[in-house]
């Protein structure tokens, strides 16, 4: 157990080994009590998410200094953000940039109300739910993306059918997962709600919705990333703005850093939406932070 | 404690003929059962003995539960359950002001929590309780309602043996004070002797056994005296000599 080079066997108090005097001491008298070895990771560190990406970010550079890589299929990370500040500056980036976050976040909203609303129809009134659920998991057995040549038909090629693709690849998960939360709402609650006698109106208001909420916000991540996703689709099958245009075009011209620019602004307001959204949710869900911690 | 025998008169809660059973089986038997107001009763019985079920009959619970029968129950009606069953999205005095009406109910809100002894918990979250603070809690809104009727179905079965003693004292103390009839469940024996006025046993779907315990309060886990109730309680729950 111990590794000292040390081969005295004498470990009384009167051994003249000055380094460790007590641990021999120890062990021989009172065994002193040794903490269990600790199975859970340690604290966390601060910024400690940002290490992979920074990582990456170093063995890219490496590379492309190093020469290893092909630029014309992967540039280096300076000449993304040479170009990205030049599309900035002199090109349209930022008139793409606020196409797509406005279809992007018209969408989301339109996605979030829906959902919203038919998740309470559903979850709350036994009508709603054989008129509603039913229907809903069926909108969800059909890839939303298949509805795109027919939203196309329907609605023409411009915002419209853009939105309304977005708007339900959004609604869809936060339905389910407010639905759930809604109609798995604990029955022992429900009991204590007779009991202290309260109205419908307050028992909805005060033990169901509050109770559904964390089910609400695991939809709503969902959502979230899923308005992305569908808005990079989108963007680049039937577009002529927004960032997945721009990266179409690039595609035409061989311009990989301009892809890559596209990719990397993508990835940025993924982070924020998903950072923002888990931001509300721990302030609105307080009181489970007493428990986690 | 002197009793108060003009409340006595009226009976709090009247049973005739109560009959429940379930899918076929039935599990209460045509009870006959009067509780005085202002009773402290306790109900002892085997678990599966319809303790429960006959508490949520009078609570009004038992909704689609097949049964005949009359009963009659108070207007205020509070129910302490096994469990605290706090809301954990609502802090301690919120959920303690679960249903309550009126201007004042803030203020009887924080009384109602200083009674048992949460005074300055009020912002508190259910899950910073631990379980004994949690059904004083639980305790506190049973008051608010000021009830006529305190139904309490085990609500110690759930705690350690010391929180469980503490527990005990203050139901006897918070019952002295408001002077609620209360139909306590429990399957302890030895907490339905020190706490009740009155015993009952449920045996089969009937009251197998209707004992009045006559000793002042507080009573002693350790009066020799109670030793004999504690026995004719445990002959009628089928436990007998060479069973322990």
């Amino acid at each position: 157990m111990t590794t000292t080079t040390h081969t005295s066997t004498n470990t009384t108090s009167t051994n003249t080994n000055t380094s460790a005097p007590l641990a021999p001491l120890a062990e021989e008298e009172t065994r002193q009590v040794r903490r269990r070895r600790r199975l859970a990771p340690g604290k966390r560190l601060p910024a400690t998410r940002l290490v992979g990406p920074a990582a990456v970010l170093a063995l890219w550079s490496a590379a492309s200094a190093a020469g290893l890589l092909d630029p014309g299929a992967i540039p280096a990370p300076w000449t993304v953000l040479e170009t990205g500040s030049r599309l900035w500056t002199a090109g349209t980036l930022p008139d793409d940039i606020l196409t797509s976050l406005q279809r992007a976040a018209t969408g989301f909203s339109i996605g979030l109300v829906v959902g919203i609303l038919l998740a309470l129809a559903s979850g709350l009134t036994r009508t709603g739910e054989a008129l509603i659920d039913g229907t809903v998991n069926l909108n969800r057995a059909i890839p939303t993306l298949g509805l795109i040549p027919l939203f196309i038909l329907w609605l023409g090629i411009g915002e419209t059918f853009k939105i309304a693709i977005i708007a339900i690849v959004v609604y869809i998960p936060i339905y389910l997962n407010t639905h759930a939360a809604l109609s798995g709402i604990d029955s022992r609650f429900v009991e204590l709600a007779e009991v202290q006698g309260l109205s419908k109106f307050r028992f909805i208001r005060q033990v169901v919705v509050p109770g559904a909420l964390p089910g609400f916000f695991v939809g709503l991540r969902l959502g979230v990333t899923g308005s992305w996703l569908g808005l990079v689709v989108l963007e680049q099958i039937n577009a002529t703005s927004g960032l997945g245009y721009m990266m179409f075009q690039a595609q035409n011209y061989g311009q990989t850093d301009v892809i890559l620019v596209g990719l990397v602004v993508y990835g940025i307001f993924g982070l924020i939406s998903d950072s923002a959204v888990r931001i509300v949710e721990r302030r609105v869900l307080s009181w489970r932070r007493t428990l986690s911690s | 404690m002197a009793p108060h025998t003009e409340q006595l008169t009226r009976p709090a809660v009247q049973l005739r003929g109560l009959t429940r059973s379930f899918e076929g089986r039935t599990v209460l038997d045509g009870i006959d059962l009067d509780l005085p107001a202002g009773q402290l009763t306790a109900l002892l019985g085997h678990s599966g003995s319809g303790k429960s079920t006959l508490l949520r009959a009078i609570a009004g619970l038992d909704h689609g539960v097949a049964g005949s029968g009359q009963l009659t129950a108070p207007e205020r009606v509070s129910v302490v359950f096994q469990d605290s069953r706090l809301l954990p999205w609502r802090r301690v005095l919120d959920n303690v002001l679960l249903g309550a009406e009126g201007k004042d109910a803030g203020r009887r809100g924080r009384a109602a929590l200083e009674e048992v002894g949460l005074k300055g918990r009020e912002r508190a979250w259910p899950g910073e309780l631990s379980g004994g603070e949690a059904q004083r809690a639980a305790l506190a809104r049973s008051l608010v309602h000021e009830p006529e009727l305190l139904l309490a179905d085990e609500p110690f079965g759930a705690l350690d043996a010391l929180t469980r003693i503490r527990m005990h004292g203050l139901l006897r103390e918070l019952w002295e004070r408001h002077r609620p009839s209360v139909l306590l469940v429990t399957h302890d024996v030895d907490e339905a002797i020190v706490l009740a006025d009155r015993v009952l046993v449920l045996e089969k779907g009937r009251i197998g056994l209707d004992l009045t315990i006559d000793r002042a309060h507080p009573r002693s886990y350790r009066d020799p005296l109670l030793g004999e109730y504690r026995e004719r309680l445990l002959a009628a729950l089928g436990v007998t000599e060479d069973h322990r």
